[in-house]
């Protein structure tokens, strides 16, 4: 894949994991524009996760490089990562559930960045307007299509130029997951660079520009979607049973 | 006369209703899948037949036994085993000291002071061991098994007191594509042999459909649909709230946009 | 009337001083996961700071409470200084090691503390303009008090807005909950977490200024006062402030009231409401159920392996040393051994519940108390000879076991370390306090071996005896199906429960097995000494024995044997000198910062691999 380096506002380059003697990621490599989303697709335990969280400096890299707007952040402290305005929503949304939407959203907030959008609460509560009918309401009491939404709000509020968003579509009512399509659009509009990990290959598509294939820590297969949907038999080598 | 027979079950925390008059029979020898969104009710639904959760209305009748009100381990010793989402085995011990210690607990031996126990039920564990094509590894540590191996340790486990009914809550999560397909071969071939029944839950819906006689779909607490896969994969309810419009499950298995 | 009204008055007062301490404990706890025993040196060193700070300051209402402040803010800084240098580096490690390293620093804070105000119990000065009393209904009640009544409220509407009126409290409730994720959003947790030991120091520097017009300040403060606030804390619920509130109110009720009844056993009327409260709501009455810890991290254990021939020709070895010993060995050899055995079977009897039992006992001394008092009682009243005294030793221990077992397997992680430390407590207390039954300070002395035993030389063989017995039959249940159970349910308590086996039960027998042996150490001790105090049950004596097992090696059956003969030489060595706190507490702190894994651990690393009995393939991961 021709890939300009030099405009890219994230760029992962060769990174390792290991988690105690096992390898989980072996030089994984990608990198997302601004205005791009890209999904990255793969199995259960293939890296997905890990390459996010290494990312955000929460697993710690043995190898490689991961440049953000144009400067190294392999593993610097996470919250110097997030400062640097790169946003990450957790799998399983890990919201405080003992924390009112409102609190949530605070605990998220960060000073505003230059050339990155500027979100405040009642922004977020036009782009979700349930959050907005339940300001107060304690995080542990919302429904996982609920969460879902406020644990994204929350990582807006700090204002980032790219996001990471780990499995948003895990275990949510398909017409949340359809709320979820129409946000990263939202997102993307705002030229934000977004990176989604992903098992349902039909919500990725739907939302996606690129998608990066990996498979037990390495990647297998990089392109745009369109690609994937002309070559059926990539997907069935890597994605399904 | 059906092994389980499970009658207008329900639970609720703090006013969230999170299981609803929920009815099924499970037939000896039968594989019924459970499936539905997270949160649906799944894990509620299996603690309260294990024991780990008291329903708040409903009948379980196990072999014409009723299970409410009991605890997990007379629930286990009547005759019903569990296996878990994440696996639960002891990491400290030998892959066959895993089974061992089920063993010992099926006899009653776990206050014997002096004799060994890695001596105790050696043969029948390596049996058990063998059963599920781990005895190559049966000295090997537990701590250091690959996910997959420990995944069909635990199976060996909950297989040791000779159950009739087997409880798996997502058998293949976290497995590789080619381990999830040779791990329910293997427990369908142990039901055949056996006429064990397995009640499990899966995201997987490639395994679902694969290897479940029925399949029951669950959706906010509440049985939505039941009957086999032909039957559930067109029924325009569960495409509506679960499986989606378009053919989403041979790639993913949740909710599906409609595109 | 009037007299209850006072009574009632003055445990609002004592309540008040309790719960400056105890919120700081549970703030510090809610956030970092750490319980932090050097709690109540903080609360020691509020109240001699203060009395420092009003000896420099001018005289007066403003030079009073000046010191106060800066008495609390001191101290406050002293916490700071402790978390950026040490706890720090233990956020990640093991909770019982993090225990043990708070309690180095407890040493440590003592041993300054002697060196700078001396061994004499300092008496502040009254607070001015609060020097007389009101009377209420007839009954003088010390201004002061009413002070503290109010002070009490006060401070927690204080924290309360802290905590849910600003930005930095919704943080830290937050990184209550998830501090990982808390740091994901861009907050950082090294200066959260700086912040938040501020706060708590510094409630607990207040704590202990305030209390300076009440109470004399004495070296004794630190360990008087963190076990009745982690009695506060665990009935309040870990992380609660209000929690805490409302204990320290039951409490400073308590102790005010149950003076009047049973003047001698305050502390056992606190262990009962404790007791009740945590069958009740296990996580206290305002705590939540997830406050309860994860258990050790780290790799897994290796499976357990018998020894190789080789490592059990060195045992034998180092058995016949044993036994020849007192004849190439002085006198005073053979003593220095005798203490020796009898602690490796205390160390032994701790490790077996806290290795494979999995659970971490801050109190195991009680077992060891109870045996030499159950002993020593039965001598002095009864009259009864050596032999019984050492039946008797070890079934009173057991008897207390299974009463305190009872009530501490039902928790797990902290609730449990604190519940079997507030155990130890009770008992050190009655030994401390019924002095007509116990002596009390004195002790009860002349209690020696029967005629037969009674040369030194005898007397060793026959320890030799028992604690080689005793070592041999815990090994045994170690490798029986009895030990493998509590092993599995250390490992997986979802899996044990879900193959039939009653957890509970088998750690609370586990709970009676161990105290059962200690007792057994406890009854050969008193006889060697002649005498026993208090000090036998006190909180040191529990975390000698955490020491001696962690300088071992908890994964390592052979460790609490190397740690506490380590040990032991070198408290033989150490307590001779005028500051040996500060050298022990500074090597408890370089076993837990430096070598985690104690020295069987270590010796395992540099040993050959086919003398420890490890397979080729976990030698090669």
């Amino acid at each position: 894949m021709p890939v300009k380096r030099v405009q890219s506002m994230l760029d992962v380059s060769g990174i390792n994991a290991f988690y105690g003697q096992a390898q989980i990621l072996d030089d994984v490599s990608f990198s997302v524009q601004a205005g791009e989303v890209v999904a990255l697709l793969g199995r259960n335990g293939a890296g997905k996760s890990t390459t996010m969280k290494t990312m955000m400096g929460m697993v710690k890299s043995t190898a490689g490089d991961v440049t953000f707007m144009g400067s190294s952040i392999k593993n610097l402290p996470s919250h110097t990562i997030c400062q640097k305005g790169l946003g990450y929503v957790p799998e399983e949304r890990r919201i405080f559930t003992e924390l009112t939407v409102m609190e949530n959203l605070e605990v998220g907030k960060q000073d505003e960045r230059d050339g990155a959008p500027l979100w405040t609460p009642e922004k977020l509560f036009e782009l979700f307007p349930n959050l907005g009918e339940m300001k107060n309401r304690p995080g542990g009491q919302m429904s996982g299509g609920e969460q879902q939404m406020l644990s994204i709000a929350r990582t807006l509020m700090g204002n980032p130029s790219a996001i990471l968003l780990d499995e948003p579509s895990e275990g949510i009512a398909p017409v949340i997951v359809e709320q979820m399509a129409f946000t990263i659009s939202a997102l993307k509009k705002e030229g934000l660079a977004v990176l989604l990990s992903e098992q349902n290959l039909h919500f990725a598509k739907l939302v996606s520009d690129r998608a990066v294939i990996v498979e037990k820590g390495s990647v297998r297969y990089q392109g745009t979607i369109r690609e994937l949907e002309e070559h059926p038999e990539i997907r069935d080598a890597y994605l399904a049973v | 006369m059906s092994l389980l027979a499970v009658h207008t079950l329900s639970k609720s925390f703090g006013g969230v209703q999170a299981v609803k008059d929920v009815s099924f029979e499970l037939a000896a020898g039968e594989m019924l899948a459970l499936i539905g969104p997270n949160g649906a009710g799944k894990t509620t639904c299996f603690n309260m037949l294990n024991g780990q959760l008291k329903a708040d209305t409903g009948t379980v009748l196990f072999d014409g036994k009723e299970l409410i009100g009991l605890n997990p381990r007379t629930i286990w010793r009547l005759g019903i085993g569990r296996t878990f989402q994440i696996t639960a085995t002891f990491a400290s011990m030998t892959v066959r000291e895993n089974v061992q210690m089920a063993l010992l607990s099926h006899h009653r031996k776990v206050f014997s002071l002096w004799p060994r126990a890695a001596d105790s039920f050696k043969e029948e564990a390596d049996g058990l061991l063998d059963q599920v094509g781990m005895l190559h590894q049966a000295d090997r540590a537990c701590g250091i098994l690959a996910y997959g191996d420990l995944k069909r340790l635990e199976l060996s486990i909950a297989l040791a007191h000779g159950p009739k009914l087997l409880l798996m809550d997502e058998p293949t999560a976290g497995m590789a594509p080619q381990e999830r397909i040779t791990l329910m071969e293997l427990v369908s071939s142990i039901v055949k042999n056996t006429d064990i029944s397995v009640l499990f839950t899966e995201h997987d819906m490639d395994v679902v459909f694969a290897h479940s006689d029925r399949l029951m779909v669950l959706n906010r607490g509440e049985i939505i649909a039941a009957g086999t896969a032909d039957e559930i994969r067109n029924n325009d309810l569960v495409k509506e709230v679960y499986l989606g419009g378009g053919s989403t499950f041979d790639a993913g298995e949740k909710g599906a946009v409609h595109a | 009337m009037g007299f209850y009204l006072a009574q009632f008055l003055t445990g609002l007062a004592s309540a008040s001083s309790l719960f400056l301490v105890a919120s700081g404990l549970s703030i510090i706890f809610g956030v970092t996961r750490i319980v932090n025993f050097a709690h109540g040196s903080f609360f020691m060193l509020g109240a001699y700071l203060a009395y420092t700070f009003v000896e420099l300051m001018p005289h007066g209402i403003l030079g009073f409470w000046g010191s106060v402040i800066a008495a609390s803010l001191a101290v406050g800084l002293i916490g700071v200084l402790l978390e950026i240098t040490l706890f720090r580096r233990i956020y990640k490690a093991p909770e019982l090691f993090q225990l043990v390293a708070t309690f180095g620093v407890v040493l440590v804070i003592q041993d300054l503390a002697l060196w700078i105000w001396g061994a004499e119990d300092l008496f502040g000065p009254r607070a001015p303009g609060l020097e007389g009393a009101v009377r209420i209904l007839g009954e003088p009640i010390p201004q002061y008090d009413l002070a503290l009544i109010v002070l009490g409220p006060a401070v927690l509407l204080g924290v309360w807005l802290l905590f849910n009126k600003t930005r930095w409290g919704t943080l830290v409730r937050a990184a209550t909950q998830d501090r990982e994720m808390v740091s994901a959003l861009g907050v950082n947790q090294s200066r959260l977490f700086t912040s938040v030991f501020f706060v708590g120091s510094t409630l607990a520097g207040l704590g202990g200024a305030v209390q300076l017009p009440r109470e004399a300040a004495s070296l004794l403060m630190d360990l008087n006062v963190i076990g009745e606030a982690f009695v506060v804390v665990v009935i309040g619920g870990m992380g609660s402030v209000p929690g805490a509130f409302l204990a320290s109110v039951l409490i400073g009720e308590l102790n005010a009231f149950g003076i009047l009844v049973f003047p001698e056993i305050t502390l056992v009327l606190a262990f009962l409401v404790m007791a009740v409260v945590l069958i009740v709501r296990p996580w206290g009455l305002l705590g939540r159920p997830d406050a309860v810890l994860r258990g050790a991290s780290g790799p897994p254990e290796e499976p357990l392996r018998l020894f190789t021939p080789l490592s059990r020709n060195l045992i034998l070895g180092l058995v016949g040393l044993l036994i020849v010993a007192p004849f190439i060995a002085d006198e005073f050899t053979v003593v220095l051994l005798t203490d020796i055995l009898i602690f490796t079977l205390f160390a032994v009897s701790l490790h077996f519940i806290m290795g494979p039992g999995g659970l971490v006992s801050f109190g195991h001394a009680a077992y060891f108390g109870l045996g030499a008092y159950g002993a020593a009682l039965m001598v002095k009243y009864l009259g009864i000879g050596m032999i019984s005294g050492l039946v008797v030793a070890p079934v009173v221990a057991g008897i207390g076991a299974l009463i305190f077992g009872w009530f501490c397997v039902r928790l797990s992680g902290v609730y449990l370390a604190m519940l079997t430390l507030a155990a130890a407590q009770i008992t050190w207390s009655i030994a401390f306090q019924w002095q007509d039954v116990t002596g009390g300070d004195d002790g009860i002395l002349g209690i020696w071996p029967a005629e037969w035993a009674s040369d030194k030389m005898t007397y060793y063989y026959l320890t030799l005896l028992l604690v080689f017995g005793g070592i041999y039959f815990i090994r045994r249940v170690v490798y029986a199906p009895f030990g493998f159970a509590l092993r599995a349910g250390r490992d997986s308590a979802l899996r044990v429960e879900a193959i039939g086996i009653n957890l509970k039960t088998q750690q609370w027998m586990a709970f009676v097995l161990a105290g059962v042996f200690a007792g057994i150490a406890g009854g050969l001790y008193v006889y060697s000494k002649g005498s026993i105090f208090p000090d036998e049950l006190a909180i040191s004596r529990s975390v000698d024995g955490l020491v001696m097992v962690l300088l071992g090696g908890i994964q390592s059956l052979l460790g609490p044997i190397i740690g506490a003969l380590s040990f032991t030489l070198l408290e033989d060595l150490v307590t001779r000198l005028d500051y040996w706190r500060i050298i022990f507490g500074g090597v408890i702190l370089f076993i837990v910062v430096i070598a985690p894994e104690g020295l069987a651990g270590f010796a395992r690393k540099l040993l050959p691999d086919r003398l420890t009995g490890k397979t080729e393939e976990e030698a090669r991961s």
